[in-house]
C-alpha cells in the first residue's frame, strides 16, 4: 500500500480534477483536491501534502504559480507538478523558476503520471529514511542529554566515565551555557552515587550570608527569621553530589568555610555547636578563569587546588560548531512536541547561519533561538528568515573591543592558542587558518610556549 | 438477490457480451445478468479528441445503476479518455459499483496489426478483472504479473497474468466475503418479512 503519502490536486475543471483524483487513487496514494488557488492554499495550510498538481490557468482567481508561490510559503519543501494545457517553452520555463518541480502537459501519456509520482515519492521516502537515521545518529551521539560528536567532547565523556565512581571534587570550567550543570549531572548519574541525591547550588545566586545558611543549614534562632532549625544543601546532599555553580563567585569568609568541608568533610550550621560530618562529593563549576583569579589573589590558592582535583575544561560552541546540526534538530524534536508545532526540519540555509553565528552564550544560546525561531515560525521547516534576530546581535557583537595595554606578542600569542585550540590541536588546519606555513607555526608555538 | 449487471454502450456484439459475463461470474462468483445495451454515449464525446470522456460516462451509469446490482459493468467499443491523459483502458469508481471496460484499443487492427480475436479477448478479460477489482477497492499492483498491475501500454496487459497475486486476492476475498454475509442478512430480513 502507498497510501502513507497524500496528494492533493488543484483544478478548477471539475472533470480534470475528478479524473486526475480517481487516477491516483487507484495508484493507491491518498488524494485531496481542490477547486480553486485559494481553496488549495487553505488545505496546504491544514495538512502537507507529498506531491500538489496544480492546474496552470485557473480563471476566477488566483493562477498556477501564485498558488504555488503561497503554498511554498509553508511548505518550502513541497514537490509542486504544474499541469499545463498549453505546451509553450515559456510557460513551462517559468513554473520551473519559480520553484515547481516538474510540469506535464495535458493531455499526456498515461505512464507519464505514474513515473512521475513515483519517482518524487522515491526522494520523499529517501528524505524520510534520512531524517530517522539522523536521528539515530543524535541518539548515537549523546551522552546523558550532551549530544556531541566533537572528539574533544567525547574525551570528556570518557573522563566522565572513568570518574564517575570516584570521590575526587571535581571542577568543571566552560563559558555559560556549555552545559557545566547538564556534565555535573552526568558524573552524578553514570557513578556508584545514582541513586543518592544531586543537589544544585547556584552561588552567584545568593548574598554572601544567604548562601552560607543554604550550604550549611541553620539552628533556630540563629539569625532574624530563622524560625526553625534548617538542613543545609550539604546535609542534603549526604551520600550524593553536591554542585556548586559559579564557584569563582564566593566570598574569602565562604571560601574558607567551603575549603574545611573540604578537608575535613565536616561543618556546622550557621549559630550551631555541633559538627557535622557528611558524604558528599563535590562538583564545583565556574565561567572564569580561577587561576588568574587566584595570581589576582581573589580566590584562594589551597581551595583552588582542593577544588581542581579533576579538571574539566568544556569547549565553547564556535570551537566544536560540528555539533551545532545535531544540536538543533535535537531541539526541534523536543520543542516540537512541547510547542505542539510540528516542524520538521531547517534548510541548509537556516543551518549555515546558524553555524556562521558566533554563539558568546553557547549551547542555551542555540536552544533559546530554536526555540524563538519555532514559536513565530509560520512554516513545518525553520528558514534562515526565520533567524533574522541572530544576524543583527551577531553582527554587533562580532566587533572586537581591543583591550587597553595589550602588546602585540600577546595578540599573536592569544590567537595562536586559540586557533590550535579550535582545530582540536591539528597544526596543519591551524596554520591554513592563520595564513602562515607549518614551519612559522611551529616556531611561534616554540617562542610563546604554547600548550598543543 | 443481488447481481452483477453487464451492459453493452453502443455496439458490442452479444457473443463478447455473453463470453463477459461468464468471465465475471466464474472470476467473482456472483449470478450475472445482462441488462440494458445503451446507445453510443454522444453526450461524452470529445470533439476535437474523438474520444469519449470516460469519468462522464460513469457519472452517467451511475445514475441508472441497478438497485439491487452488487456491480455494473459496461463494455463499449468507444476510445475512452480522461482529460489528463492521452487515452484509458477503462475506468472504475474506486470501492464503488460502477466500471467501464473499452475494447476500443484491445484489437489488434487499432495498432495496424492482423486481427486476433483470441488475444482480444485474453485482453479483454485481464482489464474487465482489473476495472472489477478497483470496484472492491483493490489499488494498482506492483507485481507486473497481477492482475492489478497499472497497463499504460498494451505489451503491459499481455503479459499479466489471468489472477489476482496472493495479497490482492485475499484483499479481494475480504471483500467478497463481507458482500455475501451483507446478502445472507439481505434474504434473512427479506424471510422475516
Amino acid at each position: 500500500m502507498k497510501t502513507q503519502w497524500e496528494i492533493l490536486v488543484v483544478d478548477d475543471e471539475e472533470v480534470m480534477r475528478e479524473s486526475l483524483v480517481a487516477w491516483l487513487r487507484e495508484d493507491g496514494y491518498g488524494v485531496d483536491s481542490a477547486a480553486s488557488g485559494n481553496a488549495a492554499i487553505e488545505k496546504a495550510k491544514e495538512k502537507d501534502y507529498a506531491i500538489y498538481f496544480i492546474d496552470l490557468k485557473m480563471p476566477g482567481g488566483i493562477d498556477g504559480i501564485e498558488t504555488m508561490m503561497e503554498i511554498r510559503k509553508f511548505h518550502p519543501d513541497a514537490s509542486i507538478i504544474i499541469i499545463t494545457a498549453y505546451a509553450t517553452v515559456d510557460t513551462a520555463i517559468s513554473a520551473m523558476k519559480e520553484g515547481a518541480q516538474e510540469y506535464i502537459v495535458k493531455p499526456c501519456n498515461p505512464k507519464e503520471i505514474s513515473i512521475l509520482v513515483e519517482r518524487i515519492i522515491k526522494v520523499k521516502n529517501l528524505q524520510r529514511e534520512n531524517m530517522i537515521l539522523r536521528k539515530k545518529l543524535t541518539r548515537q551521539y549523546s551522552f546523558h542529554d550532551i549530544i556531541s560528536k566533537n572528539p574533544r567532547m567525547h574525551h570528556i565523556f570518557e573522563l566522565v566515565q572513568e570518574i564517575s565512581s570516584l570521590k575526587s571534587t571535581v571542577l568543571i570550567q566552560g563559558e555559560s551555557g556549555t552545559g557545566k550543570e547538564l556534565l555535573a549531572r552526568a558524573i552524578h548519574y553514570s557513578g556508584d552515587r545514582a541513586s543518592k541525591p544531586f543537589i544544585g547550588v547556584s552561588c552567584a545566586a545568593l548574598a554572601e550570608t544567604l548562601l552560607e545558611s543554604e550550604l550549611f543549614g541553620h539552628e533556630k534562632g540563629a539569625f532574624t527569621g530563622a524560625v526553625a532549625q534548617k538542613k543545609g544543601k550539604f546535609e542534603l546532599a549526604d551520600g550524593g553530589t553536591i554542585f556548586l555553580d559559579e564557584i569563582g563567585d564566593i566570598s574569602p569568609k565562604l571560601q574558607m568555610d567551603l575549603l574545611r568541608v573540604l578537608q575535613e568533610r565536616s561543618f556546622y550550621r550557621v549559630g550551631g555547636t555541633e559538627e557535622l560530618t557528611v558524604d558528599v562529593r563535590v562538583i564545583a563549576a565556574t565561567h572564569r578563569d580561577l587561576s588568574e583569579a587566584v595570581a589576582a589573589g581573589t580566590f584562594r590558592d589551597d581551595l583552588y587546588y582542593r577544588l581542581n582535583v579533576i579538571n574539566i575544561q568544556i569547549p565553547p560552541l564556535r570551537e566544536r560548531r560540528e555539533d551545532i546540526p545535531i544540536l538543533v534538530r535535537s531541539f526541534m524534536e523536543r520543542l516540537s512536541h512541547e510547542l505542539g508545532k510540528e516542524i520538521e526540519d531547517i534548510t541548509e540555509c537556516g543551518l549555515k547561519l546558524l553555524m556562521d553565528y558566533n554563539w558568546p552564550g553557547n549551547v542555551r544560546e542555540l536552544e533559546n533561538a530554536v526555540e524563538r525561531a519555532m514559536v513565530t515560525c509560520k512554516n513545518a521547516v525553520l528558514t534562515d528568515e526565520d533567524f533574522g534576530f541572530l544576524e543583527q546581535n551577531g553582527s554587533k557583537k562580532q566587533s572586537w573591543n581591543v583591550p587597553d595595554n595589550l602588546p602585540l606578542t600577546d595578540v599573536e600569542k592569544q590567537v595562536i592558542a586559540a586557533t590550535i585550540r579550535r582545530t582540536g590541536g591539528n597544526i596543519k588546519e591551524a596554520a591554513s587558518v592563520l595564513g602562515i606555513d607549518r614551519s612559522t607555526l611551529y616556531e611561534k608555538i616554540k617562542r610563546y610556549e604554547i600548550q598543543r | 438477490m443481488r447481481k452483477v449487471y453487464v451492459s453493452p454502450v453502443g455496439a458490442v456484439g452479444g457473443e463478447m457480451m455473453t463470453m463477459i459475463a461468464r468471465h465475471v461470474s466464474e472470476l467473482f462468483g456472483f449470478e450475472v445478468e445482462r441488462y440494458t445495451s445503451f446507445p453510443e454515449p454522444d453526450y461524452a464525446l470529445d470533439g476535437r479528441r474523438m474520444q469519449y470522456s470516460s469519468t462522464l460516462i460513469l457519472q452517467n451509469l451511475a445514475q441508472v445503476c441497478p438497485p439491487d446490482a452488487v456491480r455494473f459493468l459496461v463494455v463499449t467499443g468507444a476510445d475512452l479518455f480522461i482529460p489528463m491523459v492521452t487515452f484509458v483502458y477503462g475506468q472504475a469508481q474506486l470501492s464503488g459499483r460502477v466500471a467501464i471496460v473499452s475494447l476500443a484499443r484491445m484489437a489488434q487492427e487499432f495498432y495496424g496489426l492482423r486481427a486476433n480475436k483470441e488475444l482480444m479477448i485474453r485482453r479483454m478479460r485481464k482489464e474487465v478483472a482489473h476495472e472489477l477489482g478497483h470496484t472492491f477497492g483493490l489499488v494498482h499492483c506492483r507485481d507486473r504479473s497481477c492482475l492489478m498491475s497499472l497497463s499504460t501500454e498494451i505489451p503491459q496487459i499481455d503479459v499479466k497474468s489471468d489472477d489476482f497475486c496472493r495479497s490482492c486476492w485475499t484483499v479481494l476475498e475480504e471483500e467478497l466475503m463481507k458482500l455475501r454475509k451483507e446478502r445472507k442478512k439481505n434474504k434473512v430480513v427479506e424471510l422475516r418479512r
